[in-house]
């Protein structure tokens, strides 16, 4: 153990010398793990394809997280001592409120380092009015520059112009439907508080998602507030964070910060987040009785080759090979076998995903990153080395005098 | 003292027993006392059954006593562990058995190379030299890179007679060396051995059957029945 490397060498050649000797066996070994291998990188990256595609859609219309104001709650003046105190309570309603100070939050939080856009938005109900046709929808006035890069509006653009302000707005594909307007006609909004104002369709966009492009009509904040009658107001800050995963811990971390309610897309999607938890279980359960068949496989293999390989072993005790060694060379040849078979299914699922990718249904595209490859040539090779343990020991057990004496 | 330093092997009272502690326990050898000097050239009789295997795996470290004591080169051996053992018999001893037993997977040098390359892992020029030297020795030296399969009975003796002495042994035991090839071949293996001991100095001990071959040893030791029942110089 003093010299582990150059003691290895050994080992190393041993254990190479007598895979290359049962050419049959180990090629078939290999194969068993390749076909393993292959199947659990193909499968690994097909999920991890489609989750990508499936949330980068999801967020593609949403803010990662949005910061809003908190609810309103009655107060309860404390009883004095000694008094029982019953009350009897109605929740308020929530009005449409301005956050407080909401210029000093959106500059404090450009500052943090966790979040990648910031974005102040007014938002708030309204009716579109196009002559007998009137339409419910939701107005939000947002501040074009920053907004983008919550959503990418430009695109999801089908026809006009990404402009808001200055009368101009932007409506949803299946509103402009529903009402009939065109880039370039005018449109009437109107909102709860008697304010109206004829706007002008600037733009037409598709975000792909039924329930926002038959009520969504951007406008820029001026407009929006003034119309929602909140002026200087916004009623949400919208983030978007750099790994979307952290977007639970970041909003708790935001709303504790700027005493704001914090809604993480993660939250908001709960049943969509359910759903690709249960399905990345079910892959991991692919994957782990994968490994253990393959595990299974490589470890009679061997067992069947320290059997066959008896009168070796004892000859090799017998030369000066410690049992260790002996342990070494079988974990070496476990280790190889799963190595050679990952290499070689590795090159399969290459194979399998392009074939996916040229003639499959083109949903979606599945790429197969690099780390997934790494990670399961490291995954076999330690099975192979952990599948070895068993046949290696006993190897490394043998009594020599009755290994050397076996026929 | 020097006398001492001329010893490569002493047992006193050694014992074996199969199924220690069992209802069938039996004692296999009953207390051998016995010294092996440099330059020694004996060999081993005795009829079948007698404990002649056994007692050359304990001599070759390959198995452990019930009782008694080994001293290899002035080194008691009771008390090491298997790999204290091994390491001994790695560097000590040089073995030849019946079935020649190579490596299959390895060429003819590499199988002479093996206890080197287990001592000291990748083998450096020194080694190699040495290797083909003894190659050369055993009149192999053409058939370096010859696989066990394409050699004769003979030619895979004489390499497994070539792997005992790279170590260059202090003692080097055989077990029937000869037994499985014919009389002008098993001739030749012999003279080999007797060349290295001459040559090299080290210990032979050689377990056979065969009188002939016994009568040209320097000496014979004859057990029967677990006991050393006779110990005597030839000429």
């Amino acid at each position: 153990m003093s010299l582990p490397l150059r003691g290895l060498w050994t080992e190393w050649t041993l254990a190479v010398a007598f895979l290359r000797e049962g050419r049959a066996q180990s090629l078939m070994i290999a194969v068993g793990v390749a076909v393993g291998v292959a199947v659990i990188v193909f499968i690994a990256a097909l999920i991890q394809g489609l989750q990508a595609n499936i949330i980068e859609r999801t967020l593609g219309t949403q803010a990662h997280i949005r910061l809003l104001s908190p609810d309103e709650v009655n107060r309860v003046l404390p009883p004095p001592a000694g008094t029982l105190q019953l009350v009897q309570e109605d929740r308020r309603a929530q009005r449409l409120r301005s956050i407080n100070n909401w210029q000093q939050v959106s500059a404090t939080l450009d500052r943090l380092p966790d979040l990648e856009a910031v974005s102040p938005v007014v938002s708030g109900p309204a009716f579109a009015r196009r002559g007998e046709a009137v339409v419910s929808v939701a107005l939000t006035g947002i501040d074009p520059a920053r907004y983008r890069r919550i959503i990418p509006l430009e695109q999801y653009l089908v026809s006009g112009r990404l402009r808001v302000g200055a009368d101009d707005a932007m409506i949803g594909k299946r509103l402009a439907d529903d009402l009939g307007v065109r880039v370039g006609m005018k449109l009437r909004l109107e909102t709860g508080q008697q304010h109206s104002r004829v706007v002008n369709v600037a733009g037409i966009f598709e975000l792909g998602v039924r329930e926002l492009d038959s009520r969504y009509v951007y406008l820029d904040l001026k407009q929006a507030q003034s119309l929602l009658a909140l002026p200087g107001g916004v009623t949400v800050i919208d983030l978007t964070v750099a790994d979307i995963f952290a977007a639970e811990r970041i909003a708790e971390r935001v709303g504790r910060l700027t005493s704001l309610k914090a809604e993480s897309w993660i939250e908001t999607n709960a049943q969509l987040m359910n759903a690709l938890t249960a399905q990345s279980l079910s892959t991991n359960m692919i994957i782990v009785f994968v490994a253990i068949s393959v595990a299974f496989g490589i470890a009679s293999v061997l067992s069947v080759s320290v059997v066959q390989r008896t009168r070796e072993i004892g000859i090799l005790r017998a030369t000066g090979a410690t049992r260790r060694q002996i342990l070494r060379v079988f974990l070496l040849q476990g280790a190889l076998f799963g190595l050679l078979g990952s290499v070689l299914g590795s090159a399969v699922s290459y194979l399998l995903v392009w074939v996916f990718n040229t003639f499959g249904p083109g949903l979606f595209y599945i790429p197969v990153p690099p780390v997934l490859v790494v990670a399961a040539l490291l995954l076999a090779t330690l099975t192979g080395l952990l599948a070895a343990a068993v046949p290696a020991r006993r190897a490394a057990r043998l009594d020599p005098v009755v290994a050397i004496r076996y026929v | 003292m020097s006398e001492a330093t001329h010893e490569v092997l002493r047992l006193e009272g050694l014992r074996k027993s199969y199924y220690l502690g069992r209802p069938n326990e039996t004692e296999v050898l009953h207390g051998i006392d016995l010294a092996i000097e440099r330059g020694d050239f004996a060999a081993l009789v005795g009829p079948s059954g007698s404990g002649k295997s056994t007692l050359l795996n304990l001599l070759g470290l390959l198995d452990t006593p019930t009782g008694g004591e080994l001293t290899l080169l002035g080194r008691p051996t009771s008390g090491m562990d298997d790999a204290g053992r091994t390491a001994l018999r790695g560097s000590a001893i040089g073995f030849v058995f019946q079935f020649h037993h190579l490596i299959q997977a390895f060429s003819a040098l590499d199988n002479v190379l093996m206890p080197l390359m287990l001592a000291r892992g990748r083998p450096d020029a020194e080694a190699l030299d040495r290797a083909r030297e003894l190659l050369a020795a055993v009149g192999l030296a053409r058939f370096a890179d010859a696989r066990p399969n394409q050699l004769s009975g003979g030619q895979q003796q004489r390499v497994a007679i070539a792997r005992a002495l790279v170590t260059q042994p202090a003692l080097l035991l055989a077990d029937e060396p000869t037994g499985n090839l014919d009389t002008r071949t098993a001739g030749e293996v012999f003279e080999l051995f007797r060349r290295f001991n001459r040559e090299r100095g080290c210990a032979v001990l050689l377990v056979t059957h065969d009188p002939r071959l016994s009568a040209t040893c320097d000496r014979t030791l004859e057990l029967v029945d677990g006991q050393l029942v006779s110990d005597a110089m030839n000429r």
